[in-house]
């Protein structure tokens, strides 16, 4: 295993979140207050409680969950796709590294970011609403192997981008839809029975489910099932991964 | 002594039937300088990307220290540094700190010693702190080589180090190159200038159309070059050459109105007085002539139209 290449590659990764702060982790910040000034008290004050908590506090995990999983999806994606657009690629395939030491530096350094960013929200929701947090060890959990798993996905998209296009369509398309389709501001419960089912299909539901059970313990699924839709989609995101190594895809001639 | 790099039976075929190599075989001794001469598109940057693990042979073998690439990655890796011929680098990061990285990157502990002394080799010390954006395109390609010197490499593959380059820097980047070998560090680098391969090389492989045509000691292509030819154009056409005049080798050309002699410029004596002599002893006179020599460039240009 070398260590040096690992460690090497995540704080070059983490270099680049503090030299961009602002985009990095106060953007995110803003505009996730934008969400509760609009979303918590603007239309929230208008709805009085939501499974027997306060709407505010009910979208908490939405937020972050929202937050967690774009910001995990575009700093691994953009991390090994700037490489690739640069060139400098060229020093990580002629390395003594594995494939699987630089998907944990980049994937690493990713998921650290994230986390930070989701824990600065939580912090930052604070400061609106009351939030009382019944199992924190599962919150944090949940938090680490969503960021991971996302950031999983990231990293596979960065390497199928050939363009800065393709890198935002994945985000902008199919993430944001389903983590808003996902329940970030709603219970399931509150759809037509038609559309719960429907709802079911969509992966981000377990993880916002499991994510606002380990705050509320209300949940649209049984945790456990939320868990293992989690663990599913992690082992998913890593045979791809394998498979992109053990092919070269996109990387190698 | 058992060669640094060996290249056996070396082949790359691309996806869409390109063949860029065909069936290499190369030895590579530890601490020379090898020039890989070709045309643009020869196939000199797909052999050496394919030794540093950038390109995924499609037969044959390379060992490095006697690790083969492709099962002991890791050694074999550890033991090379590639400068690209793209000037690619990071855009934002100090000089510094992308040295720096590529020696974490190759798997050597952090040590700012040695960053520091590969900077200052490279006249990059007073430029540690700024980012890579910043710089001139010489400077950007002393980066590209420091990052390749952080971790101390045995072997130092230069893909094209002086293309598009003025001559001052060009001269600068040779100076580099002899202070490396200096060290000890075996050096393979691709050109596609005749003058830089005779300037710095201690044997030179000309590579056309994914094949190897020949790997020769410099000075062995130089006496090749040494040889020089004089014509002399005869007054009276002959039928034959005089029995006097066999032991010079001449070729008579041209319907018989000119003759040519082959001699070399680096032997003590090159017989043209001895041959003037003779003509004029066996009544053979003419009316003009020239010396002309074929150049390393001739040579190549050959060895590549034969190939093509």
């Amino acid at each position: 295993m070398n260590f040096q290449a690992v460690k090497a590659i995540y704080l070059f990764e983490m270099a680049r979140t503090w030299r961009t702060i602002w985009q990095s982790i106060v953007s995110p910040v803003v505009s996730t207050s934008l969400y509760f000034v609009v979303f918590g008290s603007a239309i929230g004050s208008r709805i009085e409680t939501v499974e027997g908590v306060s709407y505010g506090a009910f979208i908490v995990p939405g937020l972050i969950m929202l937050t967690l999983l774009t910001q995990s999806i575009s700093n691994a994606s953009f991390g090994i796709y700037f490489p690739k657009f640069t060139g400098t690629i060229f020093e990580i395939l002629s390395a003594p590294v594995s494939f699987f030491e630089v998907v944990i530096g980049y994937v690493g350094a990713a998921a650290t970011k994230a986390l930070m960013i989701g824990l600065i929200i939580l912090l930052t929701a604070t400061l609106f609403v009351d939030i009382r947090i019944a199992h924190p060890l599962w919150m944090v959990g949940f938090l680490v192997l969503t960021a991971i798993s996302f950031s999983l996905l990231g990293f596979i998209i960065g390497i199928w981008a050939d363009s800065f296009e393709k890198l935002q369509l994945v985000p902008l398309l199919v993430v944001t839809p389903l983590v808003f389709l996902g329940g970030a501001f709603y219970s399931i419960s509150m759809l037509p029975e038609a559309w719960q089912s429907v709802a079911l299909a969509n992966p981000v539901v377990y993880l916002i489910s499991g994510f606002r059970w380990s705050f509320f313990e209300v949940s649209d699924v049984p945790v456990g099932i939320s868990l293992a839709m989690v663990g599913l989609f992690l082992a998913l995101c890593l045979g791809v991964i394998w498979w992109i190594f053990k092919t070269g895809y996109q990387l190698k001639k | 002594m058992d060669p640094i790099v060996s290249i056996k039976a070396l082949s790359k075929r691309y996806a869409n039937g390109f063949e860029a190599l065909k069936s290499v075989t190369l030895d590579i001794e530890k601490g020379e300088i090898l020039a890989l001469l070709g045309p643009n598109g020869a196939g000199k940057t797909t052999l050496i990307s394919t030794i540093c693990g950038i390109v995924t042979p499609s037969e044959g073998s390379v060992t490095v220290a006697g690790h083969d690439i492709v099962t002991d990655y890791r050694k074999t890796r550890a033991m090379i540094g590639l400068v690209p011929q793209e000037l690619t680098t990071d855009a934002f990061e100090s000089v510094f700190d992308t040295v720096s990285f590529t020696r974490g990157l190759f798997g050597k502990k952090r040590d700012d010693a040695v960053v520091e002394r590969v900077l200052k080799s490279l006249s990059l010390w007073d430029k540690k702190d700024n980012k890579i954006m910043m710089l001139s395109g010489g400077m950007k390609r002393r980066v590209l080589i420091a990052k390749a010197l952080a971790h101390e490499p045995e072997i130092l593959f230069l893909d094209e180090p002086t293309a598009g380059v003025d001559m001052e820097l060009r001269k600068d980047m040779w100076e580099v190159v002899r202070d490396l070998r200096r060290t000890g560090v075996t050096i393979i680098l691709t050109t596609h200038y005749i003058e830089e391969a005779e300037e710095i090389a201690d044997r030179i492989g000309v590579i056309n159309n994914g094949e190897l045509l020949l790997v020769e000691e410099k000075q062995a292509l130089m006496q090749k070059m040494g040889q020089k030819q004089l014509t002399l154009d005869l007054q009276a056409p002959l039928d034959a050459l005089p029995d006097s005049l066999m032991d010079y080798a001449l070729e008579l050309g041209d319907g018989g109105t000119s003759l040519t002699y082959t001699y070399d410029t680096q032997a003590k004596r090159t017989g043209i007085t001895a041959l003037l002599g003779d003509l004029s002893a066996a009544g053979i006179s003419f009316r003009d002539l020239r010396t002309s020599q074929s150049s390393l460039e001739e040579i190549f240009v050959s060895l590549v139209k034969d190939s093509a």
